[in-house]
């Protein structure tokens, strides 16, 4: 079986790899590039514990094989954080306690992140359908809805004129 | 195993006809999980995302086309296909969680083959058929005969669903999709009913076309029960012959999300459900 040479942008930096053809996207981050972050839950696509952006499109790592983003743009639950400052998202997940675990946490986050680009002002229902591929075993997901709809809440504010 | 990516339709079927073990591959979303539980170990996956005609939807001779690869999500970018055909796009759109539609392709669930899958009803009741590419060049076959078996299509070696072809809309036409689940979100269907149809101005329908899945070992096109709405207006009577119908063409399992006779008793409930909302909207089409 012959390695397969992967060029892509992870987290806006080039990167490249050489990976078995079958290697799910998810085992390259974690053993090729050792961003471990991203978590395998299920490896089925029914946890949302691998979930990354790729061009902009939440998915499943573990669903995506690694030579399918060659050429492609990755962001990781590693390119939430900028210049040392939290997201929004991950400071509302630490001051409502919404994880108690942590495993599912990185894939909400992304999850949530990606929900509140395109919808700055989601409902409750609306955060709870768009969350529904996030398995969460711990916290019974109450706190993980309050704390994406308070960051919601705060990045609107920020959105008013001074 | 090797993975390709050709951006042909030649070269698609050159590399499926190559060898038996090749596997065509658009979302992946059920055939990496069948890799992954040792059930297909494929030599060759041939990912069809590369040929710019099996990606998109457009609209053509009055209808619509669908890349057999677009992902489910996709279709809702579409709002002349979201207004034409609103129970194929809610049905593509029931599938798996979030992450899991931005992979997910009708063309997937339809070779997937679960008799549970639930954009199949859909676009058999829509009466869509599909443009299949393989060694002989291109065959347009009509969803419902494309079924053989859970697992299992009539595709022939080196074949591969490329597209979908949606018919030309009349005014006064609509469909609509619905499931019955035991949760609200990221479950299989226990029972899954489409439903197509047409009304003159006065309202009464004169064409109908119902589509049933998780009922029988494929999805099913049910003629009576299409046949048993015709010239009414949705009336109870017609309702409940069309119910009836449904109950008629069952064929189901016992499993763990439904029993036989919970599952022959809800295609009923669903096929009405989603026949009152496809009447509906074809109304506010006229």
């Amino acid at each position: 079986m012959s390695k397969q040479h992967i060029r892509a942008t992870v987290n806006g930096d080039a990167v490249d790899f050489l990976c078995e053809p079958t290697t799910s996207l998810l085992n390259a981050l974690r053993d090729e590039l050792r961003l471990t972050g991203s978590k395998e839950g299920c490896g089925s696509g029914d946890c949302g514990a691998c979930s990354v952006m790729l061009d902009d499109k939440l998915v499943c790592s573990c669903l995506v094989l690694a030579p399918e983003i060659d050429g492609r743009r990755v962001e990781t639950i590693e390119g939430l954080a900028q210049d040392g400052q939290l997201h929004p998202l991950q400071r509302k997940f630490l001051e409502h306690g919404a994880l108690q675990c942590g495993f599912c946490t990185p894939g909400v986050l992304v999850a949530a992140k990606a929900l509140l680009e395109r919808n700055v002002d989601p409902t409750e229902e609306e955060t709870r359908y768009w969350l529904a591929g996030n398995l969460c075993r711990c916290t019974g997901y109450d706190k993980i809805i309050r704390a994406v709809l308070d960051t919601a809440a705060e990045l609107r504010q920020e959105r008013l004129p001074a | 195993m090797s993975y390709h990516s050709p951006t042909s339709v030649d070269q698609a079927v050159e590399l499926l006809a190559s060898r038996d073990d090749a596997r065509p591959m658009s979302g992946g979303t059920d055939l990496l999980v069948q890799m992954r539980s040792g059930r297909l170990k494929p030599g060759a996956i041939v990912d069809i995302k590369g040929i710019d005609r099996a990606v998109g939807s457009r609209a053509q001779d009055g209808g619509f086309v669908i890349g057999a690869a677009t992902p489910c999500t996709e279709l809702l970018d579409d709002a002349a296909l979201c207004a034409a055909w609103p129970g194929v796009v809610e049905a593509a759109n029931l599938i798996g969680s979030v992450q899991v539609r931005n992979r997910a392709t009708i063309g997937g669930n339809l070779c997937n083959a679960s008799p549970a899958a639930d954009s199949v009803p859909a676009l058999i009741a829509a009466g869509a058929r599909a443009v299949v590419a393989g060694p002989q060049g291109e065959r347009i076959v009509a969803v419902e005969d494309l079924l053989a078996g859970p697992g299992w299509t009539t595709l022939g070696k080196g074949e591969f669903v490329l597209e979908f072809i949606l018919p030309v809309r009349e005014p006064g036409s609509a469909d609509a999709y619905l499931r019955s689940i035991p949760r609200t979100e990221m479950d299989i269907a226990v029972v899954g009913a489409g439903i197509n149809l047409s009304c003159d101005a006065s309202g009464t329908i004169t064409a109908a076309r119902v589509a049933l899945g998780a009922v029988a070992p494929t999805a099913l096109l049910v003629p009576d029960a299409g046949a048993a709405l015709i010239g009414s207006k949705l009336d109870e009577a017609a309702l409940t012959a069309m119910g009836e119908a449904a109950k008629a063409a069952c064929r189901p399992i016992d499993d763990k999300r439904g029993t036989i006779d919970y599952r022959i008793a809800m295609s009923a409930v669903y096929a009405r459900r989603a026949a009152v909302i496809a009447y509906n909207r074809s109304r506010e089409t006229l």
